[in-house]
């Protein structure tokens, strides 16, 4: 019985660990954020529904291997069983999982396509991955520029810097210039990359897309609500991979025009190019 | 059983010393250099995970530069699969598949040595690259272009190495494959193969297939970076992508070659601490093969973010999902044979039923990833990792532990100290979840991987992750521990070490006599 008792400490200690882990960590840090698009709502809903299926079938089948474990060990003195296999019981465990499969094929296909299905756009935005930044372009309203890490997350992030993360505000999540959109509004994105393969990522929308050198990606978004969202780069792009933050600040639309219109006027699209022009 | 103690005498004049390994054509002999060799690699590469795990255990960087962290993620990697899982694998098969099909030793002996010999220089390539100027590869062991055409002097010696590695695989799953079809004694015919060997035998089909293809994408890296030519560059008409589809191309199976043999060996031990004969030996077979098969058709759910065609992506999601159907069936077959034995829980039991359960846990994230629209969001963040380090670390390093475990009476004649096997086994469940399973929460939270600094939302789980991470790895040194007082001496281990152990392997002495089954035994 010395391994049954080791077992249940261990058990008790795993199952403590993880009720005392959230609160030493943020809470809201335990899962997939529901996001501020309908889709991504939707992408939310499906990694739910699939989640809850699995601990479904993980309660069926560590319920069984754990009551077997308990009960049928020797030192209780049972005598081994002898079958050894049933056709009957092997059709069935096949058939229902692959029920379960084409259930949960249904609403990931409704989404998928949703998710690809680009058109009726109202605007377009081209974003461009560069080792280490972004690049943003509304086309065909004479509006670009860069967004890099901010200067301050910079300074923090070299080598011993001595500079503690924590007192920098959004640290390593915050850029010079934000992406400005409007809500309520299909904005569809094409997605590109100058040097190597980046990964367009905002979480709060559902999806990343891959900024892929020669190619152009395209999705969409409408976001729902004002606010600020930040995101990053997804696929290993080299040396500052973990250093090209995004951030998207999304406005009433009036408010938007008004931004818009002020860049254009504005030099900051010239000094953006300037600066392309002087690395 | 006379014919499987056969004396030495005729053979005084082999070699000893070095000379002895070094020319060894015996597969006991063959298969102990590859599992030593293969623990080696596993300290190398979990030094390199530590390095990692501390960079990450608080926000900022303190340690190391981010293109060295790059190079750390890389190498791990490598070592990690190609030196550490894989030649365990190997050096399991030199071992137990010839005692097991009663044959005396693996078919292509010569190619068997030169099969083992090849690893050593090749990893003492891959590993000098980190000494080179411009450091080692740092574009992750998926070795993508462009950003792979960006490392330095180490570029061609790291595609070299892989080359040699792939050699190496390829030759000794011709062996295996030979082995099993060729020396299996009268009457063992392939539905009376321990699974173990059955697994095998997929699994060097598995690799005879994909490791030329693997061999194909990076020697195009290679020339593309030398001799002109854009097969992965978009400027000269070629594609990025297509080197992603090429490489999971071999990378999907590649991952089954990683635990079709753990299926094999947890398939062996179930049963013998359960004491009740494995539950659909022949679904098992069939499952075994099935996912075989798919292996090769869901390549591109790695590539669910690059921009596949809608057709494509509803293609992959829906043929990754069957894959759940024949693992579930090798799970449940696993409980049923569990279900009414008498089942007793020494070391090599309870990593098995570890495997079970936590292998599990890795297929049920591995089966939400198959969901591509959830995909969107998972791809290439930590959930990804902790997928598939519950598959790799407590799928696939477990089943060897637990392999090595039971076998270990027979390979050295000695019982291990088993106080000290479930202090490694319990030090090493506990700590591998406390590593891992926080990096669930990070994935989902939005953390990537692949970064050396993150931002501070992220800062406790990964400093939990941290301290399991280096308990974890100090855990491992329990086992050197218990390995080195194991070959040294012990209590003497009976031919049949474990009461409820079946197969030929059992029949003969313990420690294995250097050569068995000169006269196969019969099979009835």
């Amino acid at each position: 019985m010395r391994i049954g008792k080791q077992c249940q400490k261990s058990v008790l200690a795993l199952a403590l660990l993880f009720m005392a882990g959230p609160a030493l960590a943020d809470l809201s840090l335990l899962n997939m954020t529901q996001g501020v698009t309908d889709m991504s709502n939707q992408v939310y809903g499906l990694h739910m529904t699939i989640f809850w299926i699995t601990v479904v079938i993980g309660v069926l089948v560590f319920g069984a291997m754990f009551y077997s474990i308990i009960r049928h060990r020797k030192s209780r003195g049972v005598k081994p069983a002898k079958f050894h296999h049933s056709t009957a019981v092997e059709i069935v465990w096949t058939i229902i999982p692959l029920a379960i499969l084409v259930g949960m094929a249904i609403p990931a296909t409704r989404v998928l396509i949703d998710i690809n299905d680009t058109t009726g756009s109202e605007m377009t935005v081209k974003v461009t991955g560069y080792q280490w930044f972004w690049g943003y372009e509304y086309i065909d309203e004479d509006v670009q520029f860069l967004s890099r890490l901010d200067v301050e997350s910079d300074r923090a992030r070299q080598l011993g810097s001595g500079v503690s993360p924590a007192s920098v505000p959004y640290y390593l999540e915050n850029v010079d210039n934000r992406l400005v959109l409007p809500v309520d509004t299909r904005i569809r994105f094409q997605i590109t990359a100058a040097d190597v393969i980046h990964s367009w990522w905002v979480p709060d929308f559902g999806w990343k897309r891959d900024a892929i050198p020669g190619f152009v990606n395209e999705t969409w978004t409408q976001i729902d609500e004002p606010g600020i969202y930040r995101g990053r780069c997804a696929e290993l792009c080299g040396r500052d991979h973990g250093f090209m933050p995004i951030v998207i600040e999304a406005v009433e639309k009036d408010e938007f025009e008004t931004w818009l219109m002020a860049q254009r006027e504005g030099s900051s699209a010239d000094e953006a190019s300037d600066a392309v022009a002087s690395r | 059983m006379t014919a499987t103690t056969h004396d030495h005498a005729h053979h005084a004049a082999e070699a000893t010393g070095f000379k002895r390994w070094l020319v060894t054509t015996n597969h006991k002999d063959i298969g102990s250099m590859y599992l030593l060799f293969s623990l080696a690699m596993f300290l190398v590469g979990g030094a390199m995970a530590l390095v990692i795990r501390a960079e990450l255990f608080q926000p900022g960087l303190q340690l190391v530069d981010p293109y060295f962290f790059n190079q750390m993620t890389t190498m791990h990697a490598l070592v990690m699969i190609f030196g550490a899982v894989m030649p365990a694998f190997t050096g399991l098969a030199n071992w137990m598949i010839p005692l097991m099909v009663g044959a005396p030793d693996m078919a292509l002996p010569r190619m068997n040595n030169w099969s083992f010999w090849l690893l050593p220089f090749g990893f003492a390539v891959l590993l000098s690259t980190l000494f080179m100027p411009g450091g080692g590869p740092a574009g992750g062991w998926t070795m993508y272009p462009p950003l792979m055409l960006q490392t330095g002097t180490a570029f061609p010696f790291v595609i070299f190495a892989i080359h040699i590695l792939g050699i190496s695989s390829i030759m000794g799953s011709i062996n295996v494959v030979a082995t099993i079809l060729n020396m299996r004694a009268p009457g063992m015919t392939l539905m009376k193969m321990p699974l173990f060997v059955w697994t095998w035998l997929i699994t060097a089909y598995l690799m005879i297939a994909v490791m030329p293809v693997l061999a194909g994408a990076i020697t195009m890296l290679l020339t593309d970076q030398y001799f002109g030519t854009t097969f992965f560059s978009a400027a000269g008409g070629g594609d990025p992508v297509l080197y992603q589809h090429i490489f999971w191309f071999f990378g999907h199976p590649e991952v089954y070659i990683l635990i079709l043999p753990a299926f094999g060996i947890v398939s062996t031990i179930i049963p013998a601490f359960a004491r009740k004969p494995l539950f659909g030996y022949s679904s098992m077979v069939y499952a075994t093969a099935s996912i075989a098969f798919l292996s090769f058709i869901v390549w591109a759910h790695h590539m669910f973010t690059v921009g596949m065609p809608l057709a494509g992506q509803l293609f992959f999601m829906y043929a990754t999902m069957l894959i759940a159907v024949p693992t579930g069936v090798k799970v449940f077959n696993w409980v049923a044979t569990m279900w009414r034995g008498a089942m007793t829980f020494e070391t090599p039991m309870l990593f098995a039923l570890a495997f079970v359960f936590l292998f599990t846990i890795g297929g049920f994230s591995g089966l939400m990833l198959a969901i591509a629209p959830a995909d969107y969001q998972y791809h290439d963040t930590y959930f990804v990792v902790a997928h598939f380090h519950y598959v790799l670390v407590t799928g696939a390093v477990f089943a060897i532990l637990a392999a090595a475990y039971y076998w270990l009476p027979k390979w050295t004649g000695h019982m291990y100290s088993e106080r000290l096997g479930k202090a490694h086994f319990w030090l090493s469940t506990i700590s591998v979840n406390v590593l891992f399973f926080p990096q669930h929460f990070l994935g989902l939270a939005g953390m990537p991987r692949r970064i050396p600094d993150y931002s501070v939302q992220f800062a406790d789980w990964n400093m939990i992750s941290s301290i399991g991470g280096f308990a974890f790895g100090f855990s491992q040194l329990i086992f050197v521990w218990l390995l080195i007082k194991c070959i040294r001496g012990g209590e003497k281990a009976e031919a049949r070490a474990w009461e409820g152990a079946e197969g030929l392997e059992w029949e003969v002495p313990s420690p294995a006599p250097h050569h068995t089954f000169d006269t196969p035994p019969v099979v009835r």
